[in-house]
């Protein structure tokens, strides 16, 4: 249980650590294993944006939209402006995402509940719809994107997924970090008081719709980058990633993970590869259900995700050695789940 | 003027499938406020017991008239809908009455994952046609050169029949009385002695035979393959969402404008065909956010 207990350290170091070991593991890991880290760790960062929109109470099911802009901004970006470089084609998707969720995010910021789920799944299908239909860009088939290089350097052969691979360990690190910053802050701490109840935090002189604005904005950014890094590891991209069920993986994973930690995703996004990788060898038309059947039971059983398994292990660390947990103790009911408190409407 | 005319006919086609489609959806909402995703998965069942039923019909030697088909799609509907969405109703549903409406999108949204699977093992993945019964019907001249197959303009007959008979059950019955007092308000409703468990059981079971009968009633037209749910699944939300969560005339409406607004861009500009019906929800929910015939609910402090 030692390695538990490096949990309840502060989580800055411990995210460095971790990210160091990763690093180090691109030399070590079968490339395979690494291959599946990337796209983990890019799905993660999408999932991330789902999560601060849930911990303000709303669900997107409609974060495949700015997965697809960062995937197409950055593929667009190779085809038509001549960009090779990796850190200007995420550049180009995530000031893409970014425009474009400063233009839904007045809108969409006006709507709660199912209206801002159901608002966020129609503008994900309607970038569907215009993909699907533009022969230019390959209509259903999509486009490739060719190899990207690093700041000048061109990598070949093995060295190119390892690069990409660094690449997402890199950015992971720095969101997770600007994240942990975000979550910790007033800021953060009151997106969680908006979704408690949004009427008092107006009472208290704070624009929750700004609040919402802001977060919406930051969570598309962050999707781009997830959606540029996916298309830039796999080198192809598809309108699939618009597509509703593209984004209902990321509500699942999200869920999956919990909201409580800035970590949680990632450690959803990891547990989700490796089912789907598993499942999808074993028992390819079992592959959704094994999915369905988690999911019900998270939401019955552990309504807060995985997280809050490390969050126990956490307390009970705390209660047998006598000291207060550093964060576990801070905010003991603050970490929750948008979902499972809400209990029964009036 | 026969593009307009062919617009016309088409879109009330569409409209009329959208309905059919989208008036379960509604219905179950409007109830339970459940925005049960896995309606699209009913939609499947529907259609594939519906495709395999008759394709075995007019496999074997049966003797019957080929219009006995009709009474197999209808059928198959009623058993199968019935079947699951009571399963589901008393299996589980029954124990998550009355929590966040977001949280049973996602459990719904979990059932469909599972039913996705389901029907893939029970039905394989391959195709199943069943043409018979639309070509039975033979076609429709209009107007110069147009010609419409008679299967789907009788579906605008079922579909208008469908939201009649609805409305007369929901306004003109006591049971639908009673319906509408728990819609209204269900803690009163269970106050006068109303069995609300009762009642939602019942409306799922008809939400979900209405899903299974879209479903058997579009097989002859289509080929039944995997994914049929997923992707109609987001029409009918989108149609429902114009018309207003739980509306059942909202449906109608919402399926009339998303219906016509598509086969006009179909004839006009193909290219913008998808977009136009999430382009629609979006316009009308940017404007009137409960939708077309949804009621506004006051804000709780």
């Amino acid at each position: 249980m030692s390695i538990l207990k490096n949990f309840s350290s502060p989580t800055p170091p411990a995210l460095l650590a971790a990210a160091a070991v990763l690093a180090a593991g691109a030399w070590v890991l079968p490339a395979w294993l690494t291959f599946l880290l990337t796209l983990a760790f890019a799905k993660a960062l999408v999932v991330l944006g789902v999560v601060i929109q849930m911990r303000a109470g709303l669900v997107s099911f409609g974060q495949a939209l700015f997965y697809c802009v960062g995937g197409y901004g950055a593929g667009l970006g190779a085809q038509y402006l001549g960009l090779t470089d990796a850190f200007a084609l995420l550049a180009v998707g995530t000031v893409a995402a970014v425009a474009v969720a400063l233009v839904c995010g007045f809108l969409l910021t006006r709507y709660r509940e199912i209206f801002y789920a159901m608002l966020t799944l129609a503008l994900s299908m309607i970038l569907y719809g215009v993909l699907v239909k533009s022969s230019a860009l390959g209509s259903t088939d999509g486009f490739n994107v060719a190899p990207p290089s690093f700041l000048g350097w061109v990598p070949g052969g093995v060295e190119k997924k390892r690069a990409i691979y660094l690449l997402t360990v890199l950015i992971a690190l720095g969101v997770a970090l600007a994240f942990h910053r975000f979550l910790e802050s007033g800021l953060g701490r009151v997106t969680e008081a908006v979704r408690e109840n949004e009427i008092r935090v107006e009472y208290l002189g704070l624009s929750p719709r700004w609040l919402l604005f802001a977060n919406y904005v930051a969570a598309a950014g962050v999707s781009a980058l997830g959606g540029g890094l996916t298309a830039l590891a796999t080198g192809h991209i598809d309108p699939d990633m618009a597509f509703w069920t593209t984004s209902g993986e990321f509500v699942f994973i999200a869920i999956l993970g919990g909201t409580g930690h800035v970590v949680a995703p990632f450690i959803g996004a990891i547990v989700f590869s490796v089912i789907r990788t598993f499942a999808i060898q074993e028992a390819p038309n079992l592959w959704q259900m094994t999915l369905g059947i988690i999911l019900l039971a998270l939401v019955l059983f552990l309504p807060k995700g995985l997280w809050s398994l490390v969050q126990r292990r956490r307390r009970e660390i705390a209660a047998t050695s006598g000291q207060p947990a550093t964060e576990a103790s801070q905010s003991p009911k603050g970490i929750s789940s948008p979902i499972s408190e809400k209990g029964v409407r009036a | 003027m026969s593009s307009f005319l062919a617009i016309l006919i088409d879109g009330a086609i569409y409209a009329s499938w959208l309905f059919l489609v989208a008036a379960g959806l509604t219905i179950i909402y409007g109830v339970m406020r459940v925005l049960n995703m896995a309606h699209g998965s009913f939609y499947a069942i529907g259609a594939y017991s519906a495709a395999s039923l008759v394709g075995w019909y007019f496999s074997g030697e049966q003797q019957g008239s080929p219009y006995w088909s009709y009474a197999l799609l209808v059928g198959c509907a009623l058993v199968a809908g019935a079947i699951v969405g009571i399963a589901i109703e008393q299996g589980l549903l029954r124990f998550l009455h009355g929590r966040d409406e977001i949280l049973m999108v996602i459990v719904t949204y979990a059932l469909l994952l599972i039913l996705e699977d389901a029907t893939k093992l029970l039905w394989g993945v391959d195709p199943y046609f069943a043409w018979q019964p639309y070509r039975l019907l033979g076609q429709t001249a209009v107007g110069e050169g147009l010609r419409f197959a008679n299967y789907d303009l009788a579906l605008i007959a079922v579909s208008i029949l469908i939201g009649l008979a609805a409305w007369f059950a929901l306004n003109r019955t006591n049971k639908g009385r009673l319906l509408r007092a728990v819609i209204h308000d269900r803690e009163i409703a269970v106050a006068m002695g109303v069995n609300v468990n009762a009642m939602f059981a019942a409306t799922f079971a008809i939400g979900a035979v209405l899903g299974a009968l879209a479903g058997a009633l579009t097989a002859p037209a289509i080929s039944v393959t995997p994914g049929i749910g997923v992707e109609v699944i987001v029409l009918a939300f989108a149609v429902v969402v114009v018309g207003g969560l739980g509306s059942i005339g909202g449906a109608a409406a919402g399926a009339v404008l998303v219906g016509l607004s598509r086969s006009f861009a179909v004839h006009v500009a193909p290219e913008v065909e998808l977009f136009v019906i999430y382009g629609v929800m979006f316009l009308v929910l940017a404007i009137r956010p409960q939708g077309l015939f949804g009621q506004t609910l006051a804000r709780r402090i």
